[in-house]
C-alpha cells in the first residue's frame, strides 16, 4: 500500500478517535452538564396559598381574598404587530408599552415577568378573550386580600409586599421578593397562621417557557396549604355603629366584654376603608392616609394617650380603700380650698364624692394615700407613698402594655420617682408638687385600651382578662389570661354605687337609659391651650356586666356629652340591638358639643 | 441474470452501513422533532420524521437507477455532470431562493433543492476524471488545474453566502495529495490555520518574538548558505504578514455572524446566552447524555428546542442525548468503518478514475463527519453542514447516496473493466 493511503488511513483513525475521546471527557467525565439540561428545562412554580379568612364574633365574613390577574410576557415570543393593538386593550399610554418590554427584556428574553399586576376582575373579563390572541402575553391568576366592609381597618391593619428590610430580617427563608405579607395589626400578628403553606410544583419547560408537563411526575411537587382561618373578638355591628358615630369626630371608642377579656369594640376615628390599602391602589391610597392631617393611620386605642381625667378617680377609691386610708363611709369635709372644683363643699363619702366627681375630696384621699409613712421627712414619706401607688396602678394594667394581640401598643405613663427628681431636683419635691395626679391630671397618661380594661376590672369587681382582638384560630379557642388587680373585692361597692348615681343624676346623666343600670365615669380631660377632651369610662348592667367601655372624643368638651352620649348608645344597641333614643344618636351624630371650652376641671 | 450478478458484487458491508445511519438518521430525527404534547406517529408526513421516510424511500430509486447504469457512462458523463452543476451553481445565483441569508435554494412549489449538495460528487466526479488521465501532480500546471476544479465551484458556493458547505471542497486536497501532490500544500494551509488561531489566542507581541526566535535558530542550525537563510527569512516573513493580517481578515473580510463564531471559538464562555447559545446548548445536551443517555424520546434539551437545528445540522445532540457516550461512539465507529471500507474499496479498484473517486467520497466524507460532530460539541465554528445520512434533508440525503452508491458501482464493475483490458 502506497504511503499515502496510509497516512490518509491514520488520518481518518486519528480524527474519529479523538472525537470519541472528547466525548467520552464531555459525557461521562464531566458531570455539570446534566445539571445544565435540568436547569434548563425544570421551572419552579410557586403556587401561593389562600391567606386565612377573617370572621368576626358573630361568623360574618370580615377578609377574604379575590382573584387578581397578572399580566405576563415573555419578550422572545412577542410579535411587534400586536404592539398596537395590546396598547388600547390595556389603556396605556404612549411610550409605556416600550419601556415596560424594555424592562422585561431586560429581565430575560426568554423567562416571563411581569408586564401589567393586579388586574381586576372586571378589567379581566374585558380583556380576557384578546389577551389569548396576543403572542407571548399569558395571565397569571392570584389573590390579594380584600374586606368585606369598610370598617375595623385599625384593627385588622393592612397586607402589602414585603419590604426589602422584612425580607433579610426573615431568618425562617420562608418569604420571597415580591411576596405579600401582614404589614399591621391582626393581619400582621397573626401572619404566621393567616399566611398559609406555599406549595411548589415543578415544571418542564420548553425554550420558549411553555410548560411541557410535569418534572419526575410531579414527584417533588408539594400542594399548597391554606391558612388558618381566625376568628376575631370584635361584633361587626357593634364596630359599625361605634365608627358610625364617631364620624367626624377625633378620637377613640373601645368596648371589652369584662368576663372574657374580648374587645367588642375598637375605634379609632378618623378611620379608613381598609379596601383603600389593597389592590393595586395600595401605594397612591398609602400615601394620601399617611400625609392626611387627622392621621387615619394612627391606631388610637392602643396608640393615643390622653391624661385619664376624673374617670380616674375610681381607680383612686379603690386604691385608698385598699390601702386602708380611707373607710368606705367615712364622710370627710371639703372646703374647696385644696383645688378648684365644680362640685359644692360639703361632706362626702367615696360614693358622693365619685356621684359629684369632687376635686377636694380626692387630694385628700390621695394625700392620706401618698403620705401614709411614718417617715418625718415629708419628702422621703410622699417617695414611698408614689412608690406604693406606682404598684397598685401598674397592676390596673396602667403604665405598661396590656399586651394585646396586635402591635403597635404604646404603654402609656405613670410618673416616676426619678421623672419628678429630674423636674424638681432630688427629694426636692413632695405632695404639692404632684397632687395632680389625684384627679387624673399632670403627668398622667393612659390609652382608650387602658381605660376600657378599667371599666371591665370594675365590672368584674377586682381582675381583668387579658383585652384581646382574636378569640379563636382555626376554631381552637384562644386561651384567657386573668389577671387580679390586688384590690379585694369587698372595696368596689361603693365605687361602683357612686358610678351608678353618676349616670343617675351626675355628669353622666345624658348616657342613662331607664332599663339598663349603667355605671360610669365622665372625664373632661385638659388639654390647654386646645379644648378639653371629651371622656368616658363605664360598663354595664351593673349586675353580670356585659360590656365595658371606654370612649375619647378629642377636643369635644365636657365628658358628660360627646363621651357619655357615644358610650351610652354602644351599652344600649349591644344589650338591646337597637336605639331607643334618637334624639340622643342625633345629638352624637350632630357633633356640635356647646362650650367645648371650660375654665376648670370637673 | 445480469442483475443478480450485480447484487452479489455489490459492497453489502459498506451498503449495511449506509443502511445503518439511515436508519439511525430518521429515528433521532423523529426524537429530536418529538412533541409530547401531540406524539405524532413517527410516520406522520407532517412531522420531518415522516418527510425523512419519503427521501428514504426515493434514495431506494436512485440507488436503483445508479447500479442500473453502465460504470462507463459514470465515467464519460463526468464532466457533463460537473458541468450541468456549475451552470446550476451560476443559475441559482440568479433564481435562487434565499433561505437565512444564503441563496443556495431552488424553490419549485414546496419542494427545495440544494444544489451546492449535488457539487459534492460532481466534483468529486470530474476530479477523478481528470486525475485518472494524469500522473503528474508535482507539476504545478497540472496542480492548479486540479484545484481549480473544486475551487471553482467553491467559490460559486461562497458567492452564495454559504461559506461552511465551500468549505467542503478543501476536504478534496486530501485526494491530491494520495495522487503525488507535495506534502507541503498539505502542511502549509495546516500551519497557517494554527498560526491564525495562536494569534487569536496569544496576544500578538510574544507571537512575533516567538516567530522571530525561532527563524534566528533555523538559521544559526542551518548551513547558512544564502538560498537557506533567504528561504527561511521569507518563511518567516510570510508568517509575521499572516500575524498582522489576522485583525484585517477578522474585521474586514468576514461577516458579522462569522466572526462571532471564530471569537467563541476562542472563548467558548464568552458570551453563553448569545451568540454561544447554541454552541452552548448543543455540548449541554450531548453532555447531558452521560454513558448510556436518556433514553429513546427522553431528551429534554432537543424535544424542548433547547438545541437548534435540531434534525438537521445538530441532530448529532440527539444521538449523544438519548444513547450517550455508547450512542456517539457507534455512530463514530459506524462512520469510521464506512470510511476505511471506502479506502479499502478505491485501493481494490483496477481503474484509476475509481481509485481517485473513491477517495474523493471518503476525503468529503471525513470532512463532514469530523467538522459537523466537533461543531456540535464547539471544537469547530458552526459553519452548518449536516451529518452525512443521518441529519434530515432530501437534498443532502440523495447527494450523499449518489456519492456513495455510484462508488459501489464502479466497485461492483471493476473486473468488467479489468475484462475489457
Amino acid at each position: 500500500m502506497k504511503e499515502q493511503s496510509l497516512i490518509i488511513r491514520f488520518l481518518v483513525i486519528l480524527l474519529i478517535g479523538s472525537l470519541i475521546t472528547r466525548l467520552f471527557f464531555i459525557q461521562v467525565l464531566a458531570d455539570d452538564y446534566k445539571l445544565a439540561a435540568e436547569n434548563n428545562i425544570v421551572q419552579r412554580i410557586v403556587e401561593y396559598p389562600y391567606r386565612g379568612l377573617i370572621y368576626d364574633r358573630n361568623e360574618n365574613l370580615i377578609a377574604h381574598n379575590d382573584p387578581i390577574y397578572d399580566l405576563m410576557v415573555v419578550p422572545k415570543e412577542v410579535d411587534a404587530e400586536d404592539s398596537t393593538h395590546l396598547i388600547s386593550l390595556l389603556k396605556l399610554e404612549a411610550g409605556e408599552y416600550t419601556e415596560r418590554m424594555r424592562k422585561a427584556r431586560r429581565y430575560s428574553t426568554l423567562l416571563p415577568s411581569t408586564f401589567d399586576t393586579q388586574i381586576s376582575p372586571t378589567q379581566f373579563a374585558e380583556i380576557q378573550d384578546q389577551i389569548g390572541k396576543a403572542r407571548g402575553f399569558y395571565i397569571r391568576t392570584r389573590t390579594y386580600r380584600s374586606y368585606n366592609y369598610a370598617t375595623m381597618s385599625n384593627a385588622l391593619g393592612y397586607v402589602g409586599e414585603i419590604s426589602s428590610r422584612m425580607l433579610s430580617a426573615d431568618t425562617s427563608g420562608f418569604y420571597r421578593g415580591g411576596d405579600y405579607v401582614g404589614i399591621s395589626g391582626l393581619e400582621r400578628a397573626y401572619e404566621h397562621q393567616l399566611r398559609g403553606k406555599r406549595g411548589t410544583t415543578f415544571k418542564m419547560v420548553n425554550v420558549r417557557g411553555l410548560v411541557q408537563g410535569d418534572f419526575r411526575d410531579g414527584s417533588f411537587d408539594t400542594l399548597p396549604e391554606p391558612g388558618k382561618n381566625i376568628q376575631i373578638t370584635l361584633d361587626l355591628e357593634l364596630q359599625q355603629y361605634a365608627e358610625r358615630l364617631m364620624e367626624n369626630k377625633r378620637g377613640s371608642v373601645v368596648a371589652i366584654e369584662p368576663s372574657t377579656g374580648e374587645i367588642l369594640a375598637f375605634v379609632s376615628s378618623p378611620g379608613y376603608d381598609p379596601s383603600l390599602l389593597t389592590g393595586r391602589q395600595f401605594s397612591e391610597n398609602f400615601r394620601i392616609l399617611q400625609n392626611d392631617s387627622l392621621k387615619p393611620l394612627f391606631n388610637r386605642p392602643i396608640q393615643a394617650m390622653y391624661p385619664p381625667g376624673s374617670m380616674f378617680k375610681t381607680v383612686q377609691s379603690l386604691v385608698a380603700l385598699q390601702e386602708g386610708v380611707v373607710r368606705p363611709f367615712e364622710r370627710i369635709y371639703n372646703d374647696n380650698s385644696l383645688i378648684g372644683d365644680l362640685a359644692p363643699p360639703g361632706e362626702y363619702d367615696i360614693t358622693k364624692a365619685i356621684t359629684y366627681s369632687s376635686n377636694n375630696f380626692f387630694y385628700q384621699v390621695f394625700r392620706r394615700v401618698i403620705l401614709k409613712g411614718d417617715n418625718k421627712n415629708q419628702y422621703l414619706n410622699t417617695r414611698v407613698g408614689l412608690e406604693k401607688w406606682r404598684e397598685y396602678l401598674n397592676k390596673f394594667g396602667l403604665g405598661r402594655k396590656l399586651e394585646l394581640d396586635i402591635p403597635g401598643e404604646r404603654s402609656g405613663y405613670i410618673p416616676t420617682l426619678e421623672r419628678y427628681d429630674r423636674i424638681y431636683g432630688t427629694n426636692r419635691w413632695r405632695f404639692s408638687n404632684i397632687y395632680s395626679l389625684s384627679i387624673g391630671q399632670g403627668e398622667l397618661l393612659v390609652t382608650p385600651l387602658q381605660m376600657a380594661n378599667l371599666g371591665a376590672i370594675l365590672a368584674n369587681r377586682g381582675h381583668y382578662i387579658q383585652p384581646h382582638l382574636v378569640k379563636a384560630v382555626d376554631g381552637q379557642a384562644v386561651e384567657l389570661v386573668r389577671n387580679e388587680v390586688g384590690v379585694d373585692p369587698q372595696h368596689y361597692d361603693v365605687v361602683i354605687n357612686g358610678m351608678e348615681k353618676v349616670i343617675q343624676q351626675g355628669s353622666g346623666i345624658r348616657a342613662f337609659i331607664a332599663d339598663i343600670p349603667i355605671c360610669g365615669k365622665t372625664s373632661t380631660v385638659e388639654n390647654p391651650p386646645y379644648p378639653d377632651h371629651s371622656g368616658f369610662m363605664g360598663f354595664a348592667p351593673k349586675e353580670n356586666p356585659q360590656i365595658a367601655i371606654a370612649a375619647y372624643v378629642e377636643n369635644a368638651g365636657q365628658g358628660g356629652r360627646a363621651a357619655a352620649g357615644t358610650a351610652s348608645l354602644l351599652i344600649e344597641y349591644y344589650i338591646k340591638g337597637e336605639i331607643s333614643r334618637p334624639y340622643l344618636e342625633k345629638y352624637v351624630l350632630n357633633g356640635i358639643f356647646s362650650n367645648a371650652r371650660r375654665e376648670t376641671t370637673e | 441474470m445480469r442483475d443478480e450478478r450485480l447484487l452479489n458484487r455489490i459492497d453489502w458491508v459498506t451498503a449495511g452501513i449506509f443502511f445503518a445511519l439511515v436508519m439511525i438518521g430518521w429515528v433521532n430525527i423523529y426524537a429530536a422533532d418529538f412533541d409530547p404534547a401531540t406524539a405524532e406517529s413517527i410516520f406522520n408526513l407532517n412531522q420531518s420524521s415522516g418527510k425523512q421516510v419519503i427521501w428514504i424511500l426515493s434514495t431506494v430509486v436512485i440507488i436503483a437507477t445508479i447500479l442500473l447504469i453502465d460504470s462507463k457512462l459514470i465515467e464519460a458523463f463526468s464532466w457533463i455532470i460537473y458541468a450541468v452543476v456549475i451552470l446550476l451553481l451560476l443559475a441559482v445565483l440568479i433564481f435562487g431562493t434565499e433561505v437565512a441569508g444564503s441563496r443556495s435554494w431552488f424553490q419549485i412549489g414546496s419542494f427545495r433543492l440544494q444544489p451546492s449538495e449535488f457539487t459534492k460528487f460532481a466534483t468529486a466526479l470530474a476530479l477523478a476524471a481528470y486525475l485518472s488521465k494524469r500522473n503528474d501532480l508535482q507539476n504545478i500546471r497540472t496542480l492548479l488545474t486540479a484545484a481549480a476544479i473544486f475551487l471553482v465551484p467553491m467559490s460559486l458556493i461562497v458567492f452564495q453566502g454559504d461559506a461552511g458547505t465551500a468549505l467542503v471542497f478543501t476536504s478534496l486536497i486530501l485526494v491530491l495529495f494520495k495522487e503525488g501532490m507535495s506534502p507541503i500544500f498539505l502542511i502549509i494551509p495546516i500551519v497557517f490555520i494554527l498560526i491564525f488561531l495562536l494569534t487569536l489566542l496569544v496576544a500578538k507581541t510574544p507571537l512575533i518574538i516567538g516567530i522571530l526566535t525561532l527563524a534566528a535558530l533555523a538559521i544559526g542550525f542551518s548551513k547558512r548558505t544564502f538560498r537557506q537563510i533567504a528561504i527561511i527569512s521569507a518563511t518567516a516573513f510570510v508568517f509575521l504578514l499572516t500575524v498582522f493580517s489576522v485583525d484585517f481578515v477578522l474585521n474586514d473580510v468576514l461577516k458579522p455572524h462569522q466572526q462571532r463564531r471564530i471569537q467563541l471559538l476562542v472563548n467558548p464562555g464568552s458570551d453563553p446566552l448569545g451568540v454561544g447559545w447554541n454552541v452552548t446548548q448543543s455540548k449541554i445536551a450531548i453532555g447531558s447524555g452521560g454513558i448510556a443517555g436518556k433514553g429513546f424520546l427522553n431528551g429534554t434539551q432537543t424535544k424542548f428546542d433547547f438545541v437548534p437545528a435540531q434534525t438537521t445540522d445538530f441532530i448529532f445532540c440527539t444521538v449523544g442525548e438519548e444513547y450517550g457516550w455508547l450512542g456517539t461512539t457507534l455512530v463514530l465507529v459506524l462512520f469510521g468503518t464506512l470510511l476505511l471500507r471506502i479506502l479499502s474499496i478505491a485501493d481494490r479498484q483496477k481503474s484509476n478514475f475509481s481509485k481517485v473517486y473513491g477517495y474523493g467520497v471518503a476525503s468529503i466524507i471525513l470532512f463532514h463527519v469530523v467538522v459537523n460532530v466537533s461543531m456540535t460539541i464547539g471544537l469547530f465554528p458552526v459553519i452548518g453542514i449536516p451529518l452525512p445520512f443521518v441529519s434530515y434533508g432530501g437534498s443532502s440525503l440523495w447527494a450523499f447516496t449518489i456519492l456513495l452508491f455510484i462508488l459501489l458501482k464502479l466497485d461492483a464493475q471493476r473486473m468488467q473493466v479489468l475484462q475489457r483490458l
